[in-house]
């Protein structure tokens, strides 16, 4: 704990794609991150300043919800504070703090909706929810065979209005605002599976976690809690669970419950709270001038990306098409194995095994490094079989040509054989380039913010999925399709010399 | 760098053979001017052996030529010229016998080529021009050119171009320097071809059957070229169709049939009292 906190700095992770009230971008502000987790980590590191006796902030990183569990154990951050729910599975792997939030999950359809009114009604009817979520497990249990499973949690009701799953099992924030205020949706039956939300840690870090729970608990005696819980409108008789001994009358009272639990007439009324309709799309559209600066410099993290990968394909394309070549016969077979290799394998898995899998090993890397690699190492299968067939296209009358003068095999390689073959490689490869310039969006998984994952963020926080769609794709089109041409130009003029 | 271009011809071959082999040959330079067949055994192939698979392609062919000697290889198509000239120089291995050119000697066993230093300096001592030309497409006349003085002898850049400038002159090619191969006709790319080999300032040029892919007139001007080399003392080993220039041209014309060396005398001989009736037919036919 020592070595995390010391710098000031509680690293926390969590998706900013969670959405409302969890973490979102301010439609407003988009470059500014709201939600009641945020606040809430701002109030711990404040308590544990005060416990620490020195000044400590909270940092967000960025996540891919799916992910968060290995960006734990690779220290990429030093908590998880994401909505995320203590389950024994977890607990395996993980260490936990105190919850900080009760949820249950809530059934939602369309409002005409008849057949259903409670999840026993749902068996042979397809229900929508977040994929490796609570809810996901209790639909399940339940033997609810037709499990759509979103990423976001916008998708799951856009397809529930648009007759493409039944019903909609969410927890229950996710509810209130994303359902709640829609007229054409309708809960049914009271919220059920109660769960907690706590803040996952490395299982090391007891010392930290044991701060942080102190942390929590004076969070919840001070009423601060209950303030941030009321703002967002998360508040409800639930939370009387929360509070634990030895001081659980205070923590109860803090909360707004009286220390048998029952909700206090008086409790105090949070100051200000956040609209529902934030996510109808009424209240804050996203406007052009707000997110286009936002598109354009992912799309200049594409781009970067796309550069920097190409070069490293190409420089490594080139030495494994030399080895495969004119290498000894051992260096050829694993030439040859090399470009099998990494032909044979999704590019995904690679990402992965490079980001997660190495750091398990001690070998971690910067996620856009590691972007860089993965792409570059895989890609460099492809060019160096497109150098290859390129080197052998030339005649071999040009190599006698070049020994003729006296080069030597490598200095008529350097300069008579290896220019020629490029140009003719060059087509193929601005193709390559191309491809790569959109498999870049792979690199989401491991949490690198290029041009499709910045519009997914903004399109979930604001709906505007057309809109920006448009504009992302516009951008998609602007490079790519100049590349195009460039690739057939460079290919005629290959053919004519 | 265009006031150089009036430049006359290159210097002559004593000065010049010392300018680029240096020190690394050790026979002294011919005599510029020497009468042909005067001047010292540039080449000497001892027993040349060589199978393309099972087929014997040459069969034991011995060959010398010597400084400022032009020797005219004719022969039946696919009786091994081509080949016998490749492995003059190193571009072919062979079986057995051997090559030697100037002070360096070529090994060659199990139709391996020769590789390495001695090949390399043998290839410095013979430049060769070849029937499609070879030019490197990716590079301009001048580069084309320049190329080899330059990564291969070490010449500066402006070295390099000066040289350039002075063959190009001499090959009537000055004002297509800066063009790329693609764009010049069939006669200008094998006198650019004979330049890119002259700037190598070799002491002996083979040459494939330089002329056969050009039309009448190209043919003219690309002999012309060759027989104005003769004058410098080089030594000159040219396959070819061309009868008339065999006769004219040659100091020496040997005939190859089949692999083997059936024929080599003064054109005079060769064409007026053969002394093989392969030789005979051959010529019948192909005067005819
Ligand atoms: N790389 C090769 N592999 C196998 N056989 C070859 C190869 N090069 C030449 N040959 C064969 O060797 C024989 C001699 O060929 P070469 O080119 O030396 O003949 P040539 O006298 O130059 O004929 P031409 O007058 O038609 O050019 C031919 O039968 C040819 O088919
Ligand atoms: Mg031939």
């Amino acid at each position: 704990m020592r070595q995390q906190l010391a710098s000031g700095v509680l690293h926390w992770g969590g998706d900013e794609e969670g959405g409302i009230p969890f973490q979102f971008r301010d439609p407003e502000h988009p470059e500014r991150l709201l939600g009641f987790e945020v606040e809430l980590a701002d109030a711990l590191a404040r308590e544990l300043s005060v416990l620490l006796k020195h000044k400590i902030v909270a940092q967000f990183t960025p996540y891919e919800w799916v992910s968060l569990a290995t960006g734990l154990a690779r220290g990429d951050f030093d908590v998880i504070l994401s909505g995320y729910e203590i389950t024994p599975e977890r607990q395996q792997q993980m260490r936990f703090t105190r919850p900080y939030y009760i949820y249950a999950q809530q059934l939602v359809v369309r409002r005409d909706e008849t057949r259903i009114r409670g999840l026993a009604d749902c068996r042979g009817l397809a229900v929508g929810t977040l994929s490796g979520s609570a809810a996901e497990r209790v639909l399940e249990i339940a033997g609810i065979v037709q499990r759509v499973g979103f990423d976001g949690q916008v998708e799951p009701f856009l397809e529930l209005e648009l007759g493409r799953v039944d019903a909609v099992l969410l927890d229950t924030p996710i509810v209130t605002f994303y359902a709640e205020p829609n007229p054409r949706l309708r809960t049914v039956g009271a919220p059920f599976a109660h769960g907690a939300y706590g803040i996952a840690l490395r299982p090391a870090d007891a010392a930290l976690a044991a701060c942080l729970d102190e942390a929590l608990g004076r969070l919840m005696e001070k009423g601060e809690l209950a303030q941030i819980l009321g703002k967002w409108r998360l508040w409800n008789t639930d939370q009387a669970r929360l509070a634990r001994p030895p001081r659980a009358a205070a923590e109860l009272a803090g909360l707004g419950f009286d220390p048998q639990g029952r909700p206090l007439p008086d409790r105090p009324q949070p100051r200000e709270v956040v609209a529902p309709d934030l996510v109808t799309g009424r209240a804050a559209r996203l406007s052009f001038w707000r997110y286009a600066p936002l598109l354009l410099r992912a799309a200049g993290v594409t781009v970067l990306l796309t550069v920097l990968s190409m070069g490293v394909a190409m420089a490594v394309g080139l030495v494994v098409a030399v080895a495969r070549l004119y290498g000894p016969r051992p260096l050829r077979a694993l030439a040859l194995v090399y470009v099998e290799f990494f032909r044979g394998i999704p590019l995904l898995l690679l990402l992965f095994f490079l980001y997660f899998g190495l750091a398990q090993f001690g070998v971690e890397m910067p996620a856009v490094l590691t972007a860089i690699l993965g792409f570059g190492l895989n890609y460099a299968a492809y060019e160096a079989e497109i150098y290859r067939s390129a080197i052998l296209s030339v005649p071999a009358r040009q190599w006698e040509a070049a020994r003729a003068l006296g080069m030597t095999e490598a200095l008529a390689f350097r300069r008579i054989i290896f220019p020629q073959a490029f140009r003719t490689a060059l087509g193929p490869m601005t193709n390559d380039f191309v491809a790569l310039f959109k498999d870049t969006s792979l690199v989401s998984v491991i949490a690198v913010r290029e041009l499709t994952k910045e519009y997914l963020v903004l399109a979930r926080s604001s709906l505007q999925f057309v809109e920006l769609g448009l504009l992302t794709a516009a951008l998609y089109l602007l490079m790519s399709v100049p590349l195009g041409y460039l690739s057939r130009w460079l290919e005629q003029r290959a053919g004519a010399r | 760098m265009n006031e150089d271009c009036d430049s006359p011809l290159p210097p002559p071959a004593a000065a010049r053979s010392d300018s680029t082999a240096g020190s690394d040959v050790q026979c002294a330079a011919p005599p510029r001017a020497a009468p042909a067949g005067d001047g010292e055994e540039l080449i000497e192939a001892t027993g040349l052996t060589k199978r393309f698979g099972e087929r014997l392609i040459l069969d034991g062919v011995s060959l010398r030529v010597r400084s400022g000697e032009t020797v005219a290889l004719i022969g039946p198509s696919g009786g091994g010229k081509s080949t016998l000239l490749r492995c003059l120089n190193g571009l072919h291995g062979w079986e057995q016998g051997s090559v030697r050119v100037g002070p360096y000697r070529l090994e060659s066993t199990g139709n391996v080529r020769p590789n390495g230093q001695a090949a390399q300096q043998v290839r410095r001592l013979l430049g060769m021009v070849f029937q499609d030309f070879q030019l490197f497409p990716h590079l301009t006349v001048l580069a084309n050119i320049c190329e080899a003085p330059r990564r291969v002898l070490g010449l500066s850049r402006q070295e390099a171009e000066e040289r350039a400038w002075t063959l190009l002159d001499r090959v009537g090619m000055k004002e297509r320097a800066t063009a790329y191969p693609d764009v010049l006709s069939g006669g200008q790319k094998q006198r650019v071809a004979i330049a890119r080999a002259l700037a190598m300032q070799p002491r002996g040029l083979l040459c494939d059957e330089i002329t056969s892919a050009l039309d009448p007139e190209l043919k003219h001007e690309v002999l012309e070229v060759v027989q104005d080399l003769r004058r410098d003392g080089m030594a000159l080993v040219v396959v070819t169709h061309e009868m008339g220039f065999a006769r004219r041209a040659a100091d020496r014309v040997v005939v190859l049939a089949d692999g083997r060396l059936i024929e080599d005398g003064p054109p005079q001989q060769v064409f007026e009292q053969p002394a093989s009736p392969r030789t005979r037919q051959f010529l019948s036919r192909v005067l005819a």
